[in-house]
């Protein structure tokens, strides 16, 4: 068992009791098996795509085609899907603040930045409309800052639709507090509270000495994703 | 009748200042060979609106772009859009950033010839604060719900990349995405189409359903039989994304600093 399979366990359960939605990664091995490994374990109804426009019958491993087509997804039908509400996104991050505000958009002022990142793309739609959750990577101050510098997607604090989990490298966190601030839930086997504090930019709420340790992956899980991810592309994202 | 056209004459009817629409999405069925035709032709000052990829940083290179008019500017593969970035950085180009579904709204009210339509994506989000001329509306049913204005994203010229197409403008995608090109050719006052391969009006259902005859000949302004026209970007199935390409022309803008 690696980090990365401690990971993707941890980004399966932000789908878990969804339902029939579309359940959606974004770039990068980690959350696209996180969806299908739910969809194969404790949340069977879920919808996974293929990464372009495909609805998959079956659920292939990362970079294999599917053998059943269940239907058409194509961009225009994402679009659709986030406005109506049956969607379900695991986002990246460049930064993310207490309150869950995330930008993707631009470092520094955004009239003439420092560095012009990929735009806001579909953030600002997907938290007003839909469940969201977040995969950061690399867990540090320069992601978890006091303040974004161009709101991409929208916080518990703006009007969030509801802002599932965030899951680091390092940890879990999720809103689930009076005021909709960030909160650490568990520490990923290996890793302690104060390194989390130490990786983080702001106060996390409320961390009163009884913060869970992530759950390890089941056998399993251990085998579903070794047949999805058998080349360890996982294992690629995150350090061990 | 004939729009064939070359892609030096569609570029030679763009004029300084107008707003230019280019179909396809991201690295992903771009007009290349258009856009490079306009790349080198005398028009500039223009507003550029665009699912952005490569087709905006070519023209971000060539000192054409006045506004980009996006939710993002990327080569997919590769994140970030090198020409676009220095652009920005450099403080050369403005910039209206709208949420993707925003720009798709308001590319269906330029299609449907409305002012603007409401929707969702964007509140709460910095992109109000950073397009400060948009206007909210509420709904005047009982609901009373406070939404988004998107204005129409009407184009003077829109340029974009199919499969196939017959000589009158009929224009047919093969891929297994209509992007929103059916919508820019609506939204354009003119639409110019290139395409792979141009074939007689009784070919067209040969390789593809009815349904994959995307934009009507009623659209279109001129058609340029362009083989190879979307590279280095994809247009499936006659051709996939050219990686190598693609990685030449970061390390090219790289160079050029």
């Amino acid at each position: 068992m690696s980090r990365a399979d401690v990971c993707v366990v941890a980004c399966a359960e932000a789908f878990r009791g969804d339902g029939e939605i579309l359940a959606a990664g974004i770039g990068g091995a980690i959350t696209v098996l996180a969806a299908r490994l739910a969809r194969l374990t404790f949340e069977p109804e879920l919808l996974t795509h293929d990464g372009t426009c495909l609805l998959t019958g079956d659920v292939p491993a990362l970079g294999q085609a599917p053998e059943v087509v269940e239907g058409w997804l194509p961009f225009r039908e994402h679009l659709w899907l986030v406005l109506n509400g049956r969607r379900h996104v695991m986002l990246g991050a460049s930064q993310i603040d207490r309150y869950g505000n995330t930008n993707i958009s631009c470092i520094g002022d955004w009239t003439r930045p420092k560095a012009q990142l990929l735009g806001v793309r579909g953030a600002p739609g997907n938290t007003r409309c839909d469940p969201t959750s977040y995969w950061i990577p690399r867990h540090s101050k320069r992601v978890f800052v006091p303040e974004v510098d161009l709101v991409s997607g929208i916080g518990t604090d703006r009007g969030a639709f509801e802002l599932r989990r965030v899951v680091t490298d390092l940890a879990v966190l999720d809103f689930a507090t009076a005021d909709g601030s960030m909160r650490l839930v568990s520490v990923h086997p290996g890793v302690s509270v104060a390194d989390v504090v130490a990786a983080t930019g702001f106060e996390l709420h409320d961390i009163c000495g009884n913060v869970a340790q992530t759950r390890e992956p089941t056998d399993e899980e251990l085998r579903v994703l070794d047949r999805l991810d058998p080349g360890r592309l996982r294992d690629r994202e995150v350090a061990a | 009748m004939t729009k064939v056209m070359t892609a030096a004459q569609v570029a030679a009817t763009v004029r300084s200042g107008m707003t230019v629409g280019i179909g396809g999405w991201g690295s992903r069925r771009k007009p290349m060979a258009l856009v490079q035709a306009l790349a080198e032709a005398p028009a500039d000052d223009l507003t550029i609106v665009s699912y952005g990829g490569p087709d905006v940083g070519v023209l971000c290179a060539a000192g054409k772009v006045r506004r980009v008019v996006a939710p993002f500017v990327t080569l997919d593969s590769i994140p970030l859009e090198p020409h676009f970035r220095r652009a920005r950085q450099a403080g050369e180009i403005e910039f209206t950033e709208y949420d993707e579904g925003m720009f798709m709204f308001g590319l269906l009210a330029a299609a449907h010839r409305l002012p603007f339509l409401p929707t969702r994506a964007g509140l709460g989000s910095d992109v109000l604060r950073v397009n400060p001329e948009l206007r909210t509306v509420r709904s005047p049913y009982g609901d009373g719900e406070e939404l988004v204005a998107v204005p129409a994203l009407t184009m003077d010229v829109a340029l974009v990349h199919l499969n196939r197409a017959d000589a009158r403008g009929n224009a047919q995608y093969l891929g297994p995405d209509p992007y929103f090109d059916d919508l820019y050719a609506r939204a354009a006052g003119r639409c110019y189409v290139s395409c792979e391969r141009l074939v007689d009006p009784a070919e067209l259902l040969k390789e593809g359903p009815v349904q994959s005859l995307l934009i009507s000949r009623s659209m279109v302004a001129g058609v340029v039989e362009a083989p190879g026209g979307a590279g280095f970007t994809s247009c499936e199935p006659d051709y996939g994304r050219d990686e190598a390409a693609q990685r030449e022309y970061v390390e090219d803008a790289r160079e050029q600093g």
